[in-house]
């Protein structure tokens, strides 16, 4: 059984149809790529697997672990192995950065059946983690994401991952405002996280992270539908070439579903 | 039509037998005193909300409810374990209880104050040491313009005195426990109290105020600060009355030079509340941080008056006031931050947010800043919403359910002002407070 099976997924937001019929399977063990150009549907794809309200779905469905995925409240997914590292993650003042991740870690536990972490447990456990992501210990007292900068952000949001070890992690352009330095850690941490009972899926606009995080498999989404897919090679082609040559190919023949 | 009685009588009525029952041995500046806030509040009568100050609060349920003055109902003694859900958990300092407004020494210890401060009922200090209180009682809280005030000026019998002398410090946080019980008949208490800092003296200072049951009665409160050259004064108010009762509460402040006041008011409870926190800068260098939470439900009505006067160059002020509303609680916050001609230099804040948990709950925000002055850095501004939906999804897609994220989001909007304290007692009551209103408490303090 794949991890992940998404069939002639469709949703819309607002009154604009985003996604025309989205096919895609991922089993674990493997890391995906999905690149395309600006308003392809890629964040859209992603926030309707995590479970973001003003998305709405109107067609398709969506397995996990061949269970209904769409029928799961967003806290439901992320117990059940699900994370979604944020394009913009939220500030939110007042809120410890630490704490929160001890709660979410707890909820996830709880609903696993093991046992809640004390803050003993879990300060062993981010410790080390910190330091993957280059992140020093103030960081743990300061409000979540509150005044961060962007490269901030984007480590908190591996290093929660980190913590939360999820089945299934899906990066929301993870790699978009990052300098070299920032992208290499983000990508190193992530690549930490590539397990035999992980899969991990890239949504990127630009091929430059999967010269750090070699997928197994690349997609290029076009207009609501994945119109290409191949292997490493793929994203190359694409540095090289641009999108043109696939949105072409795409209103030539349009995906079958 | 039925004549409608003039609602100044029963106040009146009740002045006149106070003063003759209760008021017979006090020095006659005193009595003095009193016969003029009367007249003045005879004058004024109650407020109506065609009032520019009172145009949010109707006060006519307190109008209509004959009160009667709680002095005149024998009895305050109180077992000290009655005391036991209002009074904050472990502490060093003095710690001063009034029952129905009257000192209760018993209940009351004073610990570890250094030479020459007093510190205690004010009903004994003007029976015993009245020089030491003439000079300043009724000199910083006016009451001219507030009949409330008047009022409370007419009735005034006891409170706290405190008195810091030229550079002393009071090292431990003094606590001030105002409770009320019900009575057969709902019954109005006028606690005063007075606070004096000499040059370079130092105090901190709270003032809790709490209804011991569910019942109908009215605090109507007034505390008067007079801040010297130099001094520091943290001055914090917790106010959880029972929400049937009645708070009319004024605070006025007056800061020398180079002074440092901190306030924080925090109201939870009361029906129907006012606050007015009036402050006035007559020096040069002096800093004020004015902060301010309520958090109200059900049918609670909260007003909050705040009123900066910057007379003086290089003075900063630095205001906060935050409300949650659920239910179909109504609030109101009102600011006025005046820089006079020729205060120059001023630095000046203003921020009240809101945060509206229900369809029914009403907020009125009116910031206000007036500038007569052309070298000043000023700005105000206010929000009232809902909690951010982005914000409770984040949290959501971590595994937190929806409930226990909106209470995680409706804590952490509280949790700026409650950091400003720096009370640790009054911090962690407060903590428990904010949270035992919340759902799934458990799960929030675990991720604060």
């Amino acid at each position: 059984m794949a991890l992940l099976e998404v069939k002639g997924l469709r949703a819309k937001v607002g009154d604009k149809e985003i996604l025309k019929g989205v096919d895609l399977t991922v089993n674990v063990g493997e890391v995906h790529a999905i690149m395309g150009p600006n308003g392809s549907g890629k964040s859209t794809l992603a926030n309707v697997l995590a479970g973001r309200l003003n998305y709405e779905v109107i067609g398709g469905k969506v397995l996990y672990e061949g269970k209904d995925l769409l029928a799961m409240k967003p806290e439901l997914r992320a117990r059940e192995g699900l994370f979604l590292a944020f394009q913009y993650p939220v500030e939110i003042p007042g809120v410890g950065n630490a704490y929160f991740l001890k709660s979410a870690l707890n909820s996830i536990r709880r609903h696993r059946g093991q046992d809640e972490l004390d803050a003993m447990d879990f300060m062993n456990i981010v410790t080390d983690k910190m330091k993957l992501l280059g992140l020093d210990e103030s960081f743990l007292g300061r409000s979540l994401n509150d005044g961060f900068s962007g490269g901030e952000k984007k480590r908190n949001e591996i290093f929660q991952m980190a913590v939360l070890e999820p089945r299934l992690a899906v990066l929301d352009e993870t790699d978009s405002g990052l300098d070299i330095d920032a992208l290499r850690i983000v990508a190193n941490g992530v690549n930490t996280m590539r397990a035999k009972d992980r899969a991990i899926v890239v949504v990127t606009h630009y091929q430059r992270i999967l010269n750090y995080i070699t997928p197994d498999f690349v997609h290029v989404l076009v207009n609501g539908r994945i119109a290409k897919s191949g292997g490493r090679e793929l994203a190359l082609e694409l540095e090289k070439r641009g999108y043109g040559w696939v949105e072409e190919e795409a209103s030539r023949a349009p995906a079958v579903s | 039509m039925t004549d409608v009685a003039d609602p100044r009588e029963p106040y009146l009525a009740d002045f006149a037998r106070v003063e003759r029952e209760f008021h017979g041995d006090d020095p006659a500046w005193l009595r003095e005193t009193r016969r003029k806030a009367l007249a003045t509040f005879r004058e004024l009568g109650f407020p109506t909300q065609k009032h520019e100050m009172w145009k949010y609060t109707n006060v006519a349920p307190i109008t209509r409810t004959k009160f009667t003055p709680a002095v005149t109902i024998p009895g305050n003694g109180l077992p000290a374990e009655k005391l036991e859900p209002v009074v904050f958990g472990k502490f060093e300092g003095s710690e001063l209880v009034f029952v129905n407004g009257r000192f209760s020494r018993a209940l009351s210890s004073v610990r570890g104050v250094a030479d020459g401060v007093r510190l205690g009922s004010l009903a004994e200090a003007l029976r015993e040491r009245p020089s030491e209180v003439q000079p300043y009682l009724a000199k910083t809280a006016r009451y001219d313009a507030n009949a409330f005030t008047a009022l409370n000026t007419a009735f005034l019998q006891d409170g706290a005195f405190i008195h810091v002398p030229l550079g002393r410090i009071v090292e431990e946080p003094v606590h001030l426990l105002f409770v009320s019980t019900s009575r057969q008949e709902p019954a109005v208490a006028y606690p005063r109290n007075l606070f004096v800092l000499e040059e370079g003296a130092q105090l901190t200072v709270t003032e809790s105020y709490a209804g011991l049951d569910a019942g109908v009665y009215f605090t109507n409160t007034v505390t008067e600060a007079a801040v010297k050259g130099g001094a520091v004064l943290d001055h914090y108010k917790l106010q959880r009355e029972s929400e049937r009762a009645f708070h009319v509460a004024t605070l006025e402040i007056e800061q020398g030079r180079g002074t440092n006041v901190s306030d924080g008011s925090f109201c939870l409870g009361g029906g129907l509340v006012r606050n007015d926190v009036n402050q006035r800068f007559t020096a040069e260098g002096g800093e004020i941080a004015m902060n301010g939470l309520y958090s109200v439900t059900g049918l609670q009505h909260v007003d909050n008056h705040t009123r900066i006067d910057h007379l003086t160059p290089h003075c900063t002020s630095r205001e906060l006031y935050k409300g949650i509303l659920d239910g179909r609680a109504r609030g109101v916050f009102y600011g006025n931050i005046i820089v006079h001609p020729g205060a120059q230099k001023t630095n000046a804040t203003q921020t009240n947010k809101n945060l509206l948990l229900s369809k029914e709950a009403l907020v009125d925000s009116i910031p206000g800043l007036q500038i007569y002055a052309n070298d000043v850095k000023c700005k105000h501004g206010t929000t009232t919403g809902q909690i951010d939906e982005d914000s409770v999804f984040y949290l959501r897609s971590r595994g937190i359910d929806a409930e226990t994220a909106r209470a995680i989001l409706t804590y952490a909007f509280a949790r700026e002002v409650v950091d400003l304290v720096r009370v640790p007692a009054m911090r962690a009551t407060l903590g428990v407070l904010l949270l035992s209103r919340l759902p799934n408490s458990e799960a929030v303090r675990e991720a604060l």
